[in-house]
């Protein structure tokens, strides 16, 4: 008797998430189907042209499906260099980004506070690059620093730099190009989190014998953690595949090539699919790597 | 602050001529308080009298719009708040809520470099009883588990001068008296000064030496419990703390040591020592369990004032006490509350009754009369409980 009513009240209780369960199916569907047309079809025939092999006596990039996981080798062996060139300037473009990024966004979410309208300008002027087009914007840099430029001829005038220095072409400026792309990515997320920290614990740090300093470290920067995440992997994943800012059209040269450059060229130039496909899908194996080892590591795995 | 140890003894705290002024807004006026070291002192008053304010100004997170604080007889004006030696217990806890409840209470100790700090936090935790929660974050503990968690951070410290702000607020009654006494433990071993805000005026005058009444950014009177309570000297203090009974009326006669005055056609008598006004118009007052009920018409002696002709209004049971509303005609309403020492009331509603009360009981304030008309005591808890149950009883008799 009492184990027959039991299982009764067990079944009315697992009812109502079987039934809400059903519907939250039903609002998933449209973007499931979304992500399996457009995320999954592409990977599938990205996985399956990186292992194609070229067609016998067939054409410049003329393929065939094949099972050829020696096309990986031959892209590490080529490319190995590019990959760590590539992954180093994204680094550091991320650390840069995130030093210019995060007192303009305590200014604007802490500081600011009291001034809406200053809070209101100033995130204007964060978001304001987006309104013109990112190529324009990239190549507007070299316009100023190509090696005729004014600034350029300036500066060396002034002595500044030397008779024969270049800025685009060089590592710096592919660096500079990526992290001036990437600011707006990094400072929204930070801005969101710092706007809504609660200054009650910042004065109760203060309260607690906390210097400024102090109070900057173990409580303002570990409570803006969740936006310092996700700053950065908005930064680092679209920059480490960046093919605009290190291309000799743009801020880059030859020696300055990413993984992106490779991609581009394989693809359009030289026509080797597989190979192009195959870097593509190291590259996205690469970086799901290095984000799960460091979100795992910053601890905000619920925050993001 | 000196680092790696404790405060040897309290720190007696000092406001000249404090005057805080918010955008468009005075939250304190010119406030001259002092606070000798070693005193459990509260700050009581109504919510929005401008305590937290008081404070946030001693512990340096306010900066003062004029005048000079002084801690241990050294202005600590322009220091900031991490070189006060002062810790605050915030009436939001404010605890880090990326810290474990450990880490939390072992903050301070390790800003200030203090040996065994972990140790000691343990022990913080032991004394507020929840050592068990060490580890947990302090969004997985309940309102008062938490401040009790804001208690043990500030207290672990052992400041010279211990701000609380509402620090009980969040615990039930019997938590809420344990804690009391843990607190006043603390006080007095370590002999801190604690300057303890409150709206609770029973907490205020259990645990202080002294209490100083604010309302509306000013202390209105400051003394020993009950010194405050037997001689309110204003009526805000007469009704915030505890209830009172005010009339308003003429003194019609003087003696060396008394005034009388024509309340109504009534002589209310009052002792000169303790009556701050003595001629024209002067509000007087008296609590309500110092009054007595009478049913039948009787010869009163010399030492009372009787109030005769009241119809009964309310009577309501409280456990140890009655409390009667009797309305006389042209005196309005007088609340009178009597120990139960037989089974139920004396007096049912509707009855005819006299109050009578040894005329040394009363007492006279300073307000002008047509202030203390106007003082309508509604942040009074026992006013508010009986304005609700008239409500009530008047919708239940529309339905
Ligand atoms: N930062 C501020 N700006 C403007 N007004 C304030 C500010 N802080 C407090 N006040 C006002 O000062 C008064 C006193 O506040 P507070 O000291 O918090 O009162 P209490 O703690 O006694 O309830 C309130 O009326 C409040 O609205
Ligand atoms: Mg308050």
């Amino acid at each position: 008797m009492a184990f027959a009513a039991f299982a009764n009240t067990a079944q009315a209780v697992d009812a109502a998430p079987r039934k809400s369960s059903k519907i939250a199916l039903v609002l998933l569907a449209p973007g499931l189907a979304y992500l399996a047309l457009f995320f999954l079809t592409p990977l599938v025939a990205l996985i399956l042209t990186s292992l194609q092999a070229p067609a016998l006596y067939g054409d410049m990039g003329e393929y065939v499906y094949a099972f050829r996981w020696e096309n990986y080798v031959a892209v590490v062996n080529e490319y190995g260099e590019t990959f760590l060139r590539s992954f180093g300037y994204a680094l550091i473009a991320t650390m840069a980004a995130l030093l210019i990024s995060y007192p303009i966004a305590y200014f604007i979410g802490v500081r600011a506070r009291k001034w809406p309208a200053i809070q209101a300008i100033a995130l204007i002027l964060v978001i304001a690059p987006f309104f013109i087009s990112f190529l324009l914007r990239t190549l507007a840099w070299k316009q100023i620093f190509s090696d005729d430029s004014w600034t350029m001829e300036t500066l060396k005038a002034l002595s500044i730099l030397g008779p024969d220095a270049h800025f685009t072409g060089t590592p710096f400026a592919v660096i500079f190009g990526l992290t001036y792309n990437f600011i707006p990515f990094m400072t929204l997320p930070i801005y969101t989190t710092l706007e809504r920290l609660d200054t009650r614990y910042l004065e109760a740090s203060g309260d607690l014998y906390a210097r400024p300093s102090t109070t900057f470290f173990k409580v303002t920067l570990p409570l803006s953690m969740p936006g310092i995440v996700s700053g950065t992997l908005l930064t680092f994943i679209p920059a480490s595949g960046d093919y605009i800012n290190a291309s000799g059209d743009f801020l880059g040269g030859p020696s300055t090539q990413m993984v992106g450059n490779a991609i581009q060229s394989n693809f359009l130039v030289i026509l080797q699919y597989p190979a192009a496909a195959a870097l593509s899908i190291m590259l996205m194996a690469v970086i799901l790597v290095i984000v799960a080892i460091y979100v795992k590591r910053s601890g905000t795995e619920d925050l993001i | 602050m000196a680092t790696g140890t404790f405060a040897e003894s309290g720190a007696d705290l000092e406001l000249v001529g404090i005057t805080k002024r918010f955008p468009g807004f005075t939250a304190i006026e010119n406030l001259d308080l002092f606070i000798p070291a070693g005193s459990f002192f509260a700050l009581l008053g109504p919510s929005g009298c401008g305590k937290t304010t008081t404070l946030r100004l001693v512990a340096g997170l306010e900066e003062p719009t004029e005048g000079k604080i002084l801690i241990g007889g050294k202005d600590v004006t322009n220091m900031k708040s991490y070189q006060r030696p002062v810790n605050t217990v915030f009436q939001s806890y404010a605890l880090f809520p990326h810290m474990t409840v450990l880490e939390n209470v072992a903050f301070g100790l390790h800003r200030r470099g203090i040996k065994d700090a972990v140790a000691k936090a343990h022990e913080a935790l032991i004394l507020v009883e929840l050592d068990h929660v060490a580890n947990r974050k302090p969004q997985q503990l309940s309102g008062g588990q938490q401040q009790r968690v804001a208690l043990a951070r500030a207290v672990v410290n052992r400041p010279a001068l211990l701000l609380l702000d509402e620090p009980l607020g969040a615990l039930d009654l019997k938590l809420r008296r344990q804690m009391q006494l843990e607190l006043k433990a603390i006080q007095t071993e370590v002999g801190l000064t604690f300057l303890h805000v409150t709206h609770d005026q029973e907490e205020a005058m259990t645990m202080a030496d002294t209490v100083a009444v604010m309302n509306k950014g000013r202390i209105e009177q400051m003394g020993a419990p009950q010194e405050l309570y037997e001689l309110p000297r204003t009526a805000f203090v007469a009704s915030f703390l505890g209830q009172s009974n005010l009339f308003t009326g003429q003194v019609v006669a003087s003696t060396s040591d008394t005034i009388s005055l024509d309340i109504a056609g009534n002589h209310i008598v009052v002792p000169k020592a303790r009556a701050a006004r003595h001629t024209g118009l002067v509000t007087v007052g008296v609590r309500p369990e110092k009054l007595t009920l009478h049913t039948e018409t009787q010869t009163h002696d010399a030492g009372q004032n009787v109030l005769t002709g009241g119809v009964v209004k309310d009577v309501s049971f409280s456990g140890v006490s009655t409390q009667y509303i009797v309305s006389f005609p042209d005196v309005g309403d007088i609340v009178v509350f009597a120990q139960n020492m037989v089974f139920g009331p004396v007096v049912h509603e509707g009855a005819i009754v006299s109050v009578s009360w040894n005329i040394e009981r009363g007492f006279g304030i300073e307000d002008h009369p047509e202030q203390a008309g106007k003082f309508v005591p509604d942040d009074n808890t026992a006013s508010i409980a009986v304005a609700q149950r008239k409500a009530l009883s008047a919708e239940l008799e529309g339905a």
